[in-house]
């Protein structure tokens, strides 16, 4: 399905519901691996919004993207509990490791794995516990080397 | 006989291997020509030991811990499924000491039971509370909550019970019961846990609320970096079938926003807004979601409910000290041996939990200093280790449980650092709407650096900006970042030389 008609699809999924826009933007952004531009306009229409308040609301949260990803998304863990295991060398080695690769990286605040950090997240739903420098390179060596 | 066998499928065993464990036990069983039942469990929340494997033999559960994958054909040769010696066995679960001190009410059943099994809830006591409640007045569930002495769990600590008497007494025709899973203090994960491992007594939770105070619809505001959670969530509820009557329960996924967290804000955010902070009043209990009536608490507030209908208020109100009755689950994170969950009535001191349960640093290097209840709590110094948990205790000197979290350091940590990272989290979560903390916090991180290069006379201008980000700000986001900050300070000031 073209990208048009996938937003038009979960926008009249959705557009009945109470408070429909973050269930919209969340299906239409794991579909797409972003929310274009060209789907402000018709969610606007669709649930009575002017389109600057439909773009506040996808700027506001640091979840939701405008451009498409890398072919993956490393989420490091930056808070406070990681901090106290190396979290912030871990984070740094992982920029350094990261500059110019076709990987994005993302800084997160906290994964719930706050007893076995430094915690790495992998596309959404892959984690990674008590991870070394040595650990990040490794299984960003699998990644890339995976089709 | 099919042997039993528990692999955790909560999040922090999947990230120490755990699918790939119930894999290489599948595999092994079906090469041995063995008939086994593998059950994701949640965790029994001895963190350093996951994957956790159990297998239930004639004398209870024996657990084996931590396991990898390449452990595993030598487990079944060691004829594992019987309970037998291993140099991983750790006896039955229950009867090892971390678990075995603690007193568990709302997470009793994670890690106990399959979580996506609602007959295993019901015959491990799951549905009782929740059949007393169909059987009394809203009036008498309320008092009931009310007298149990249950404090919001999600950090303020508000009575639960007051709040559903608001709720119940303010008429409308609909009425909201909305559970905030927004948990994103780092240092801790047990609504996480609870979500992933018991789903089905938060749901109960939420329905005895709604029989309380007479609402049929539920939310639950999932933060969207536990996609374990919600998928646990919606797994259990697609399971309820009428175990929730005609209580009806949506997981929404929050987008990444800590301030969410905050209720007014969480509300406008499943509103499908921006999730800005609203002035206070009108509470959430008279004007909430959609501007009706709506009860909002914390996973673990809620999840405690079934209990103290199905055990009676006094038997929770026996536990605990001073105003702090009850269990608190607390977490134990950060730079810690034996982190994980701890549930235990207030009235423990600190230095219990990180020593004799935490047994000390995990680096081997003296604990230096303990943030307690997330971002917006304080930094404690050893001298402080012996303070009494409970809530007003905390008060007392200048700190707070929030929502139990407890993040240890050893002495590598930087507390002037620290204080500038609780400023740099507040200016990057912000919601805008207030002006000493959209502005405060952006200016504490400048005037932290300039103090960090030596400028000390500065140190006056720290406190005097975090006077009015305490005074002026309209949230505990912008009013409680200058508690880290000023505790930092206040314990730690050689770091700020």
């Amino acid at each position: 399905m073209e990208s048009p008609a996938i937003v038009t699809r979960i926008i009249e999924q959705h557009c009945a519901r109470p408070g429909a826009l973050l269930p919209m933007l969340h299906e239409i952004q794991d579909a797409l691996g972003c929310i274009p531009p060209e789907a402000v306009p018709p969610i606007a229409t669709a649930l009575n919004l002017s389109r600057a308040e439909v773009h506040g609301v996808i700027s506001y949260y640091a979840h939701f993207r405008q451009e498409p990803p890398g072919r993956h998304v490393v989420r490091v863990c930056c808070a406070e509990a990681c901090q106290a295991v190396g979290g912030e060398a871990l984070a740094e080695h992982a920029r350094a490791r990261l500059a110019g690769s076709d990987v994005t990286l993302e800084p997160v605040y906290c994964l719930g794995l706050c007893a076995c950090g430094p915690s790495v997240q992998v596309d959404e739903s892959t984690l990674h516990a008590r991870v070394t420098p040595e650990k990040f390179d490794a299984l960003i060596a699998a990644l890339e080397s995976a089709p | 006989m099919r042997t039993t066998i528990f692999v955790p499928g909560d999040a922090a065993a999947l990230a120490q291997g755990a699918d790939a464990v119930a894999a290489a036990i599948a595999a092994e069983a079906a090469r041995r020509d063995m008939a086994i039942r593998l059950v994701r469990n949640g965790t029994r929340g001895m963190v350093w030991l996951e994957p956790l494997v159990e297998v239930v033999t004639s004398s209870g559960r024996i657990a084996y811990g931590p396991v990898t994958a390449a452990d595993v054909p030598g487990l079944f040769a060691a004829n594992f499924a019987t309970g037998s010696v291993h140099a991983l066995c750790l006896g039955p679960t229950e009867d090892i000491p971390w678990l075995a001190g603690q007193q568990r009410l709302a997470c009793r059943r994670i890690g106990v039971v399959d979580p996506r099994s609602l007959a295993d809830y019901i015959a491990r006591g799951g549905g009782e509370g929740l059949r007393r409640a169909r059987a009394m007045a809203p009036a008498e569930i309320v008092r009931a909550v009310t007298d149990s002495g249950l404090r919001g769990r999600g950090g303020a600590a508000f009575p639960a019970g007051i709040k559903w008497q608001t709720v119940l007494a303010t008429p409308a025709a609909q009425k909201y019961i909305v559970c905030n899973a927004d948990e994103g203090d780092s240092g801790t994960f047990s609504d996480r846990m609870l979500m992933e491992g018991d789903p089905f007594c938060l749901l109960e939770g939420m329905a005895i609320a709604g029989l309380a105070v007479g609402a049929t619809q539920g939310f639950i505001y999932v933060r969207s970096e536990y996609p374990h959670a919600v998928a646990a969530l919606d797994a259990a509820l697609a399971e309820a079938g009428d175990f929730l009557g005609n209580f009806k329960v949506e997981v929404r996924k929050g987008a990444g926003s800590y301030v969410c967290g905050e209720e007014t804000a969480l509300l406008e955010s499943l509103e499908g807004k921006r999730g800005i902070v609203r002035a206070k009043p009108p509470l959430p209990a008279v004007a909430g979601l959609f501007g009706q009536p709506t009860v909002i608490n914390n996973v673990i507030t809620l999840a405690s409910v079934p209990d103290i209908l199905a055990q009676g208020a006094t038997a929770y109100r026996e536990l605990g000290c001073g105003r702090s009755r009850g269990t608190l689950p607390f977490q134990l994170a950060g730079n810690i041996k034996y982190g994980g969950l701890v549930e235990v009535p207030f009235g423990l001191t600190l230095r219990q939990l990180l020593y004799d349960f935490g047994g000390g640093s995990r680096s081997g290097r003296p604990l230096r200093a303990v943030q307690v209840g997330g971002p917006l709590g304080a930094y404690l110094p050893a001298s402080q280790f012996d303070s009494v948990l409970d809530y007003e205790a905390f008060a007392a000197i200048g700190a707070g449980l929030g929502h139990g979290g407890i993040v240890a350091f050893d002495d590598a940590v930087d507390l002037a650092k620290q204080a500038r990272y609780a400023m740099k989290f507040c200016a990057i979560e912000s919601c805008g709407k207030c002006t000493p903390c959209r502005i405060g916090s952006t200016r504490g991180v400048e005037v932290i650096d300039r103090i960090r290069a030596g400028q000390h006379e500065q140190i006056e201008l720290l406190q005097e900006l975090c006077e009015t980000m305490t005074q002026g700000s309209l949230c505990a986001m912008g009013s409680m970042t200058p508690i880290p900050v000023l505790s930092a300070l206040r314990h730690f000031e050689e770091d700020f030389r």
